[in-house]
């Protein structure tokens, strides 16, 4: 197998050479391979930065935690949102990569009842909810009964979060860890629904000598704990992306079924995940609980990132915190091979939705936030959110033809050359 | 509300449910010969058949096998649509709250309830749960039905209605809490090995409205696995009613009766496919069923905003509801339709270790045991323009869709509409099979049956009785060899 491996890569660097710039054949495996690679170590940088910047939003938190002042939670907050711009990006990793997909729920969780971590609001809590955790508060409570069990939160740990409390009872809205029980822990609610204004949680609530809102000291351990646990996760996630990684290796096991799991990814993240879920529900409910970034009424930049992270795969360019570019051969120059028309398209594509969601950008930055955008009667919002939705739902259009025009449509679900052709039940 | 974009128009056509099931009936006549072939139950044990990997068809899903595995797409839904699903899943998880509010696409919560959000029951989009025994846990992952029975005539109760609410918004009380606790029945395997079953004994508590009626029977029913629905739904009616057999005329001791139900949509009379007693035709019934009443939300299927609040709960009918532009409809037909398309196309997982020595020994025993006679291995879906995902699918369900009396141990008094209540109180419906080994996996739990009383896929069982009373014998006089084998093939589908 091995032979017929590289006659393969020769046959195909053989009819590069022979096609010049302008060859029109299938890439060659080595084409593939190389693109992949590339797609690799922009994972691992991007991942890396998430890293760096949760490493140093822990240096800002430990600051908040052991001397508390408006200063250190406002430093804490603008480390949290430096973050928060660098995972986003690594989101288009997700929806192909399983080792990302299987461990996205600890860092990325939404929505989450946050009752379950602090305390919340009167009104919030008054609505009896069916989930039993919802106003739990477990920096409140040292000792949570539930039904016959008793959960020890007595120290709040990294275990404590990872291992009990997150999911607990299988319910997603328990959210005990990642950047959105983080920012609850440094915004708080956002009681403002869809008018001005973030969530607005003191600085006290971290003070000793002046706790108003009790248990600031574990409130503290919560925070560390949490950031803790995100850096753990991040520096797994890294390694998986390493020359040996793990994800890394699933990716480039069978170079057609990398390049589709890279395309799913780019596919799942514009239309369902972000057009769909994380917009479209939004708009259609004019619910402000449906904004990504609720507390710190950051959605604009998180989706803005998404975006930016989508463009970085297909343009095989990543530009990293201190403004180095990590860049390799990409999968639009791959697809420009076969059919420089089509990459052509998709760039455009690219560049519509790069301008339409740093227009949505910009309107929550001097206009009004994205929860405003999004309320009822609000037509030149509403249409600033709408505009992005429309533009990725064609950017998924123009994704969808490269996969057909690469034809990758048979791997485009996971794991299927050693599978039974279902086309063949009725021969 | 907004008119929706193109990320949500492939939906719209979605909605005539039952007419596309009438409009493309007939016409598949020259299939006909092909499916038979297909359908045919194996007799060859020593190897997998061929597609039975695929238990969803080309719907099914390869992974991940772990706690998401029943919250995939079906695999072969395109981009276009998996937006729809996407959003769909956002309105299934979505926290309903009480009106008036703020957010006013999102109340009318109540004003009884038993969750706020679909997912709070269907966890994970799999299997709930009876609560543990101790001290007194409000969530529940199960509904309390409950009925009275008046001659030939099942009703509502006439203070609490069709269903036990545990909660209820600000300003009004919770219909009544539950309470359980089991008692030992020891079975006995022909090998001398003893399982001892838990028989669950439940009750009502703290009642709110009064007494409920002296002859009210209450019925637990555990939230089921949400995988597949579709599929079931795109089963040829035909292919449901030939396998009824309601007077033994084959004489093998197994009836199978069609629950005859009325289509919310259209009025016509169709078998029941959906909940433990086959009360609803279609995913929109059963979405709609479950908004009213377990949720408290209207749906254009089920206008009224109160839900299950009867004419004696004035209070709570005359509450403030959720409806917009002067209408009752709390969650309109957009929101509506999503989530019956997130519904329809939760994905079935593939089978896993089918070509296994142990797993193909326990296939061979289930067909020998008669298990089949009622968990009907295949079909092929009907041929579905609107419904692509499901259209023309080779589909490993194991279920027949039809009613079966389980005998006296399973019956919980209540018939659901059925037309002779002292039958249909121990008659349920063949519960499908596909993704069962999956449970542990995605909800930490092995808990079986309507309403959760057996602790593993044995236990399970070993409760069934009346029509599947034989086929039960034989697996009790089944070798421990040949029980592990039996069990490895339920784990592996």
């Amino acid at each position: 197998m091995k032979t017929l491996a590289h006659t393969l890569v020769a046959f195909g660097l053989t009819a590069v050479l022979a096609g010049g710039a302008h060859a029109q054949g299938m890439p060659s495996a080595a084409d593939k391979r190389a693109v992949l690679d590339a797609y690799a170590d922009i994972a691992k940088a991007g991942y890396e930065d998430s890293l760096a910047t949760a490493r140093a939003l822990k240096t800002a938190v430990d600051g908040l935690v052991k001397r508390p002042s408006e200063a250190a939670l406002k430093a804490a907050r603008e480390a949290w949102l430096a973050a928060r711009a660098r995972y986003q990006q690594t989101e288009a990793f997700r929806f192909g990569n399983k080792i990302v997909d299987d461990w996205e729920g600890k860092v990325n969780a939404w929505p989450l009842d946050e009752g379950l971590i602090d305390y919340v609001s009167r009104d919030y809590a008054g609505a009896q909810s069916k989930n039993p955790l919802y106003a739990a508060n477990v920096i409140a409570n040292p000792k949570i009964v539930l039904g016959a069990k008793t959960i020890d939160a007595g120290r709040i740990t990294k275990a404590l979060l990872a291992d009990t409390l997150h999911e607990f009872g299988k319910v997603e809205a328990n959210v005990a860890t990642g950047y959105h029980a983080i920012e609850f822990l440094l915004w708080g609610q956002d009681l403002n629904g869809t008018g001005p204004g973030a969530g607005n949680r003191p600085w006290t609530d971290y003070s000793r000598s002046r706790c108003g809102s009790g248990n600031c000291a574990r409130r503290g351990v919560y925070l560390r704990a949490a950031t803790d646990l995100l850096i753990d996760d991040l520096a797994w996630m890294v390694g998986q992306w390493g020359p040996k990684g793990a994800a890394r290796a699933a990716l480039l096991k069978t170079p057609d079924a990398g390049l589709a799991a890279i395309l799913k990814g780019l596919g799942s993240l514009s239309y369902g995940e972000l057009a769909g879920e994380r917009m479209k529900l939004g708009l259609m409910l004019h619910d402000p609980e449906e904004e990504h970034d609720c507390f710190s009424d950051n959605t604009h930049n998180s989706h803005y990132y998404d975006v930016i992270g989508i463009g970085n795969v297909y343009r095989g360019r990543y530009m990293r915190t201190g403004g180095e570019t990590v860049s390799g051969p990409s999968l639009g120059a791959l697809v420009a091979k076969v059919d420089p028309g089509l990459d052509a398209e998709v760039r455009a594509r690219l560049a519509d939705t790069e301008a339409a969601a740093s227009r949505l950008k910009a309107r929550a930055e001097t206009v009004e936030r994205y929860d405003q955008m999004i309320g009822k009667g609000n037509a030149a919002g509403n249409k600033a959110v709408q505009d992005v939705i429309d533009a990725l739902v064609r950017q998924t259009r123009a994704f969808e033809k490269v996969v057909t025009r690469l034809k990758l449509q048979a791997v485009a679900f996971e794991g299927s050359d050693s599978l039974d052709n279902p086309a063949a039940v009725f021969k | 509300m907004q008119a929706l974009g193109t990320a949500v128009v492939a939906l719209i056509a979605g909605t005539g449910i039952a007419f596309s099931l009438a409009a493309a009936s007939g016409g598949q006549s020259d299939d006909r010969a092909r499916i038979e072939r297909v359908t045919r139950p194996t007799t060859d044990f020593t190897k997998p058949e061929p597609f039975e990997l695929r238990p969803g068809g080309a719907a099914t899903v390869f992974g991940p096998f772990n706690e998401n595995a029943f919250s995939e797409p079906s695999a072969n839904m395109s981009f276009a649509r998996r937006a729809d699903f996407a959003v769909g899943n956002g309105v299934f998880r979505k926290v309903w709250v009480s009106a008036p509010s703020s957010t006013t696409s999102s109340d009318g919560l109540g004003p009884l309830f038993n969750a706020r959000a679909c997912q709070r029951c269907h966890l994970k989009d799999g299997r709930g749960h009876p609560p543990e025994p101790g001290p007194h846990d409000p969530a529940l992952t199960m509904a309390f039905g409950i009925s009275v029975k008046d001659g030939q005539e099942e009703r509502p109760d006439p203070a609490y209605g069709e269903q036990v609410q545990t909660f209820a918004i600000q300003g009004h009380r919770a219909e009544a809490q539950i309470g359980l606790s089991y008692e030992p029945k020891p079975v006995t395997f022909a090998d001398g090995t003893v399982v001892t079953l838990q028989r669950p004994r439940w009750r009502l508590k703290g009642l709110a409205f009064g007494p409920a009626d002296g002859r009210a029977n209450i019925s637990p029913r555990i939230a089921p696995q949400m995988i597949g629905m579709g599929l079931l739904e795109a089963i040829d009616e035909k292919d449901i009613l030939a396998r009824a057999d309601p007077e033994d005329r084959d004489g093998d001791g197994v009836t199978g009766r069609a629950k005859w139900v009325s289509d919310p949509a259209t009025g016509r009379r169709v078998p029941g496919r959906f909940g433990w007693k086959a009360d609803q035709p279609t995913v929109a019934g059963q979405a709609a069923g479950a908004f009213s009443k377990d949720i408290g939300i209207s749906t254009p299927l089920r206008p009224a905003p109160y839900g299950d609040c009867t004419a004696r709960q004035r209070h709570c009918r005359e509450a403030p509801h959720g409806g917009e532009d002067g209408g009752t409809i709390e969650a309109d037909r957009k929101l509506f339709d999503l989530v019956v398309f997130y519904s329809r196309n939760l994905a079935v997982p593939a089978r896993r270790a089918l070509g296994d020595a142990k797993v193909l020994a326990g296939k061979k025993l289930f067909y020998e045991a008669g298990c089949t006679a009622c968990h009907r291995p295949k079909y092929v879906t009907r041929r579905l323009a609107d419904r692509p995902e499901q259209s023309f699918q080779l589909i490993w369900p194991y279920t027949d869709l039809l009613l079966h009396d389980m005998g006296p141990d399973l019956a919980d008094g209540r018939a659901d509409g059925s037309q002779d209540p002292e039958a249909g109180a121990s008659a349920w419906r063949t519960a499908p099979l596909w993704g069962i080994g999956l449970t542990k996996t995605v909800n930490g739990h092995t808990r079986f049956l309507h309403d959760g009383r057996a602790g593993s896929i044995l236990e399970a069982v070993l409760w069934h009785g009346g029509e599947a009373e034989a086929a039960k014998q034989r697996v009790l006089k089944m070798t421990t060899t040949e029980r592990d084998a039996l069990v490895a093939f339920l784990n592996s589908l």
